[in-house]
């Protein structure tokens, strides 16, 4: 069963590429897929896989979407509907073979259109790329299906309304509507990373999702540093994933991780990617975040970790992509290498910035704080930051931070 | 991100709102509930009975005792909410404007963040 699921999901954006392809029309073909997605882990359960599953999954799919303009048309009562109907086939020749994997490149940039708002991008493209179910989306982000439909209907109508087409973008705007398909596969993982409850059952999990679609995307385009940084960013992190909370689900920071359960294959594989990325100029922030996990995931604990380098690291990255959260991450490397005078004094200079009503400034402050020796001060930035949180694993955290400094 | 957006109403405001006001504070509430769910936002919103129907259960020495009457002593109650998944704070700050209520004198609607939740049915 699950490795029927495997394969529809596979399966799913290629043929809904081959559709959008043929027919225009993206809405419509999405639902349709939707559709024999669905009637496909039904009957494939019961009667076996098919011999030519994306054939079988492209004709049923092909008759819902005639179904549906047909059932359109008599609503209608519109004539010329029902003339364009004699366009539609069922009988789908086989589609190319060359075509899978740039039939799926196409789909993310069309659902990462720049006329989708984020949250719909997101929830568009772990259904109609990542095959997931609306209800497995809805359950993904706690919320009902009633939120999430909508909001995957509302993403197709925009995209509708833009008169966006199923192609890769023009050769100019190719590298910025690619920044924004790494952003929302970014925005998936760490929905998924910093997820702590649910039902694993029914709630799939988002960081191997974005996972997939990171790889998936990479292999379309093998030689962007970008999207491989980004793989790498997130191979490199999920690597910790066993080592971030402890037995009663409380955060585990980095510095008091076992990291005997780091995941190593992953450690390497990621490891691997972003090297080889980063001989590929031009350099970019998720090659650079990447590099620096990996300086994190080489190193046996903190103190033999190569701090002078993360910390040369985070200057690039506070260079090119400037970002109030990269010189908070900066401070902390440079008070492990100059000391955490250094490093609070370049906190101070985001005091007036965006991060001032957070609590990861005043978290960080704490333990900059602890370090000099200030145990008064920091306990109070601890509170400080637990008052701010919305996370209530973090605000355990930081609470227990600031019990321990109180005696 | 998940907020709750708080309605602090004071009934004897909303009393006195006349009968086109109350109207248009109904219409405005539909409409926003309308607007949210098309875009996805809206989770669920649920309106509270007066305060005057309230009651305050207080166990002491396992003993429950009932008293009548709101918790707090105070001219604004809970008079209902939304809690809706949103995008950013930002956003949420956006929707509580277009709420009716903020825009009556002496009213406006608190936007707090969710930290835990269970129990939706998902």
């Amino acid at each position: 069963m699950v490795r029927v699921e495997e394969l529809l999901r596979g399966l799913g954006p290629q043929v809904l590429g081959g559709l959008a392809r043929r027919y225009g029309q993206f809405d419509a073909c999405e639902d349709a897929v939707q559709q024999a997605l669905l009637a496909a882990s039904e009957q494939w359960a019961v009667d076996g896989v098919p011999d030519n599953p994306r054939g079988w999954l492209a004709t049923v799919a092909s008759r819902r979407l005639v179904d549906e303009v047909r059932s359109e048309a008599a609503r209608r009562r519109r004539e010329e509907t029902a003339a364009a109907l004699a366009g539609f086939s069922t009988n789908v020749p086989a589609p190319e073979q060359v075509s899978g994997v740039d039939d799926s490149l196409a789909l993310l940039f069309l659902c990462c259109h720049p006329a989708v708002t984020p949250a719909s991008q997101v929830a568009l493209v772990l259904r109609a790329v990542g095959g997931l179910t609306t209800a497995q989306i809805a359950a993904a982000f706690l919320v009902p299906q009633a939120t999430m439909g909508p909001r995957i209907s509302r993403a197709k109508q925009q995209i509708r309304a833009a008169g966006a087409r199923f192609e890769l973008p023009p050769a100019p705007e190719r590298s910025e509507r690619l920044a924004v398909v790494l952003h929302v596969l970014y925005l998936i993982f760490n929905e998924g990373y910093t997820a702590t409850s649910g039902d694993e059952l029914v709630r799939p999990d988002l960081a191997v999702e974005a996972i997939r679609l990171a790889r998936m995307l990479h292999g379309s385009v093998p030689d962007d540093g970008e999207v491989a940084g980004l793989l790498a960013l997130m191979l490199l992190t999920d690597a910790r994933r066993n080592a971030r909370t402890g037995p009663g689900g409380q955060l585990v920071p980095l510095a008091e991780q076992d990291r005997s359960t780091w995941d190593t294959d992953l450690i390497a594989e990621g490891t691997a990617l972003v090297s080889a990325a980063l001989t590929r100029p031009p350099l970019g922030p998720y090659q650079l975040q990447a590099a620096i996990a990996a300086v994190h995931d080489e190193a046996a604990d903190t103190d033999r970790t190569d701090w002078p380098q993360i910390a040369k690291l985070y200057a690039v990255l506070d260079h090119i992509a400037p970002n109030p959260v990269v010189t908070l991450n900066r401070a902390v490397a440079v008070a492990m290498t100059e000391g955490a005078a250094a490093g609070l004094r370049m906190l101070d200079e985001l005091d007036d910035g965006p991060l001032s009503r957070q609590h990861r400034l005043p978290a960080v402050r704490a333990h900059l704080l602890e370090r000099a020796g200030d145990a008064a001060a920091a306990r109070e930035q601890y509170l400080l930051a637990a008052r701010r949180t919305a996370s209530s694993p973090e605000r355990r955290h930081l609470l227990a931070r600031a019990a321990a400094l109180a005696s | 991100m998940k907020f709750l957006l708080l309605l602090h109403n004071n009934p004897a405001v909303l009393e006195a709102l006349g009968q086109e006001e109350q109207q248009k504070l109904m219409d405005g509430h539909a409409a926003f509930i309308e607007a949210t769910q098309k875009s996805g936002e809206l989770v669920v919103t649920q309106a509270l009975g007066d305060p005057s129907q309230s009651a305050v259960v207080r166990v002491r020495n396992g003993v429950p005792v009932i008293t009548d009457g709101p918790y707090l002593e105070a001219k604004e109650f809970l008079g209902g909410y939304y809690l809706l998944d949103v995008v950013d704070r930002d956003r949420a700050l956006e929707l509580a404007g277009q709420i009716p209520d903020a825009s009556i004198d002496q009213l406006g609607v608190e936007v707090r963040p969710i930290m835990f939740e269970a129990g939706l049915d998902m």
